[in-house]
This record gives structure tokens, sequence and C-alpha cells, in this order.
């Protein structure tokens, strides 16, 4: 195995084990920002080591022990520092003693738990919702600061800053490591599913070309929704949001066309749709649905979203159920967006003109006074009625409204067809 | 990226021995919690398998056992990963536990990547 060789597999490493090490290492220590200090440096000490000694053979095993002996050390200094102290002094030797106990609890199955509080220590709500973004993506989703940066287009300097704050805001804080309880619960749980999500959307919306390590942030939010979905086994909500970004996923590949255009919903090639992703969002909602989480505002996304993925052909969705799944959606979470949503879903249910009619309450909302979607939406209702020099005007005016190159061609392209008052062009 | 571990062997190696058929589960287990695992199967004995053979312009049916083959699939999982070295890494932990539980036992998992959106994506 060549040095390069042995880099590549410490990184696989790091990226299997390092969550449960921080997590397990916090238990022991009871700060987040050391105990990441003392995986780093059992990281740092792999990197020197294995090169030389080969890679052992539960590695996970031995940055724990190497961190943990790190730890050790690191009371031991502090006591002698504090020798005068005498009380701390008796303090830390008992939190030593703790720490080698902890440690050994830490070793067994209740790792799981240790995990399930990193997530919610990382979602606290005394830290920025980009802070606990970051860290999430440090601590659990394993990535590098320098990877977290090309993420979010920001400089290395800036999300190492970011950790850093982050982690003392934490210590400062006093924040306990623990599994919210009680009342707390729920909204602490919906502070860490609201988190991944960012983190899924972030990948998400970005799809060009020369932009893949956003993708990948898809997949890292996959995967710490799954993470969480093992963790909290009971909680509707976490299939929920699991279901959502597993069929939202399952579009990816269908979503952009040869040059990079984005292609729309109803548009795609639903051949090229990833089958298991939506076999298993469709598995996470029913675990939703089971646990009597139907209601859940991640369920009711996924409800919809799986009315798309199981209709074969765009012709063959229920739009009735997507309407009526928009109506308890409207009325669990009011927002412009969902209203706007809802008014497509009954223009396709009921048609355009009961569309119409539910759009044209929202003229009014300030929020969505430059959004091109509310014209080009409304253009497409009074087309579809017939009412073409109406039409033409929204459409204009959704593309004076949009940043989107593509998406200004194709507004004028509509307009366009208006002027003629000929047929819709067809799907690009 | 999307990976596909397949585990070849021998057919005649008999039945695998319950403290591995444990320790293979709980790793599943595990890797289902980790988010890594999205699907894996074993597959029935090549005895009741059927190929469907296109040579020469013509299709035939051939039923087996087959005989000429030496070592076959005998099962396969699914994994989303961050990379290769990381699937290498789980496929060792996975042939670690059949050469723990399991002496003598011969045999090898495969690991071949899926293609993914990102392999279609048009280049910057």
């Amino acid at each position: 195995m060549t040095a390069t060789d042995t880099h590549r597999a410490i990184d696989a490493v790091w990226r299997i084990e390092s969550a449960r090490i921080i997590a397990g290492l916090t238990r022991i220590v009871r700060d987040v920002g050391l105990a990441e200090e003392l995986a780093q440096d059992a990281l740092v000490a792999a990197l020197e080591q294995w090169p030389k000694s080969g890679i052992p053979d539960k590695p996970g095993a031995w940055l724990m022990t190497t961190a943990k002996h790190r730890a050790i050390d690191n009371f031991r200094r502090h006591k002698l520092l504090e020798r005068k102290h005498e009380e701390l002094g008796r303090e830390l030797k008992t939190q030593q003693e703790t720490a080698v106990a902890n440690f050994e609890i830490a070793q067994d199955d209740d790792i799981g738990d240790d995990l399930l509080r990193l997530v919610f220590i990382s979602c606290h709500p005394v830290l920025s919702t980009e802070a606990r973004v970051t860290l999430t993506l440090r601590l659990l989703g394993g990535l590098t600061t320098d990877e977290i940066a090309r993420a979010f287009l920001a400089s290395e300097p800036t999300v190492a800053q970011r950790i850093v704050r982050a982690k003392r805001t934490l210590s400062e804080a006093r924040v306990p490591f623990e599994v919210p309880r009680g009342p707390d619960l729920a909204a602490r749980l919906s502070s860490v599913l609201e988190v991944i999500y960012l983190v899924f959307n972030e990948g998400y919306s970005a799809t060009s070309g020369d932009d893949w390590m956003r993708p990948a942030l898809c997949e890292d939010a996959l995967r710490l929704g799954r993470i969480l979905a093992g963790l909290a086994p009971n909680e509707p909500e976490v299939h929920g949001l699991v279901a959502l970004m597993e069929i939202q996923a399952s579009r990816a590949r269908s979503r952009t066309g040869p040059s990079g255009d984005p292609i729309l919903l109803l548009d795609q090639d639903r051949a090229r749709w990833d089958q298991l992703l939506i076999h298993r969002g469709l598995a996470a909602l029913e675990r939703a649905e089971q646990l009597g989480g139907a209601s859940g505002a991640y369920a009711l996304q996924a409800a919809i979203a799986a009315c798309h993925a199981r209709a074969r052909t765009a012709a063959e969705t229920d739009w009735r159920q997507i309407a009526s799944l928009y109506n308890a959606l409207a009325d669990l979470t009011p927002s412009p967006i969902v209203e706007l949503n809802r008014a497509v879903a009954y223009a396709m249910a009921f048609g355009p003109a009961s569309g119409l009619e539910m759009i044209d309450l929202l003229a009014s909302e300030p929020s969505l006074k430059s959004y091109h979607l509310l014209p080009s939406v409304r253009g497409d209702f009074l087309f579809k009625l017939g009412r073409f020099a109406e039409a033409e005007a929204e459409f204009e005016r959704g593309a004076s409204l949009t940043r989107n190159a593509r998406e200004r061609q194709l507004l004028l392209d509509r307009a366009r067809a208006c002027a003629g008052g000929l047929s819709e062009p067809g799907p690009r | 990226m999307r990976f596909m571990m397949i585990v070849k062997s021998s057919e005649s190696s008999g039945r695998p021995p319950k403290e591995l058929m444990d320790a293979i589960d709980k790793l599943g287990q595990e890797a289902n919690k980790a988010g890594t695992m999205v699907a894996s199967g074993g597959l029935a004995p090549t005895a009741v398998s059927t190929r469907i053979r296109l040579s020469r312009g013509q299709l035939t049916k051939i039923d087996g056992p087959f005989t000429e083959a030496k070592e076959v699939i005998g099962g396969y999982a699914i994994f989303d990963l961050k990379s290769k070295e990381e699937a290498i890494e789980g496929a060792q932990r996975f042939m670690e536990l059949h050469k723990k539980h399991w002496p003598g036992w011969e045999g090898e998992t495969e690991i071949r990547q899926i293609f993914g959106p990102e392999e279609f994506a048009p280049k910057a």
C-alpha cells in the first residue's frame, strides 16, 4: 500500500468512525469542542503512524483508544496546572476516573445514544442556523473544513472561524450533552430536521455541471437523515423527512438536460428516476404514517412527492390527492409558497379557473412581489383559459423578474406563443 | 457514489456457520443505521437459476446447475458512499467476519461502482 493509498484509507476510516468517536469522547470530557480536538489529534497520530505501521485491524478502536489517552493526558495536564487549587484537583481526579469508566461504557451498544446527543448538541438553538449546519456537517457528516467551505461557496478560514465560534458558544452556554425530553423534544427535534433539510436543499438547488460538490450535499443530508431514523426510530417526522429526501433525490438525474438546462417535474423522463430511492422513500413514508405522523409537515410534503413518484406518466398523476394534501399543508404551515403550489394543484385537479381564483388572492402578497413564478403560473392558467393577451403580459412580467437566463428564455417563448394565439410550445 | 458489492465463492462451501450469519446481520444493521446500505440480498443456488444466452444471433435458454463456474455470485449489497476507499473499508470488514467465523472458506467481494448522475453530467 502506498502512502497515498494509506491516506485515502484513513480518510475513509475517518468518514465512517469520526462521529462515533467524537460522540463517545464528548460523553467522557463533556465538551464537544475538546472532544473534536482530541479526535483530530488521534487522526493526526494515525496519519503519522499508519503509513509506517500499516492500518490496524480495528482502526476505529485504535482512534478511540488514542483519543482516550489524549483525554486522560489532558486531564492530568490540567491537574498539574491547577495543583494549588486542591478542591479542583480532587474534582479532576474524579473526572479522570469517571472518564475511564465512561469510556468503558461508551464502548458498549449505547454509542447510539451518544450519537443522538451529538446530533442534538450540534443543532442546539443557542447556535445560529449557519453554525448548526456547519457543525452538523463537521461533527456528524465527517466533512473537512475545506469540503464545507466548497459546498457553501465560503472561504476555508470563514468556515473554520464559524466552527471555533460555535464550539465556544456551546462551551460557554454549558449546553448539556443529552437528549431533550418532554415538551423540549419536539422543538429540538424540529431544529435538527430543519438543519438536515437545509443541507439537502443547498445541494438540491445546485445542479450546474461544474458544481458537483453540492449534489454531494444531498447525499450527506440523506445519510444524516437515515442515521437519525436509525437513532430515533419512533419519531414519525424523522421518517417523513427521510421519505421526502429519498423521493426528491430519486429525480436528481432527470432534473437537468444534456446541456445543464433545468427540466420541470412534469417533463422529466420518469424512466430515469431512481427506483431504489423511490422504494426507500415510500417505505419511509409508510413508517411515518404507521407511527401516526401522516399529518406532519415533512410527511405531507413526502406524500405529495410520493403522488408524483407513483404516477408512471405525468398524466396519471393523482392531482386531487395532491390538492387535498396541499390543503392539509396550508392549514399546518401556511405560507404564500404553499398557497401558490396549492393553486397549481387545484388547477390541475379541477381546471385552470379554480387555480386562477386562488392565485388572485396572492396578488397583493408582498413576499411574492418580485417572485417570477407568480406571474409565470398565472400566465399558464390564463393561457389554458384562452385569455392569450393577459397571459402574454404575465409571461413577460415573469421573464423580467427571473434571474435565470434559461428560465427567461422559456417564458419569453411562451409569451411569443400567446401573441400568435398559437398552441403552447412543447416540452424542451 | 453508489457501489455494488458482489460476493463470490464456491457453491460447494456448504452452509455458513451461525456465528457468521449473526455477525453479518449485525454489520448489516450497523450499515443500515449509518445510512450507507440501501439494499442487499442473498441469491438462490445456481442449480435453480436460468440463463438466456444470445450467441451467433440465437437465443438459448440454459437451466442450472452450471458445471464450469468455480466461484459464483452468492449475494450482493448496494451502498451509497463518499468514496471507493470507504467501499473498500466496508468490504474488508465484511471479509474479516468470514475469516474469523468460517475458517477455511475462500471467496471474494468485488466492489463495483454503479454509475450515477455525476457520470452523466456535462463536463465543465
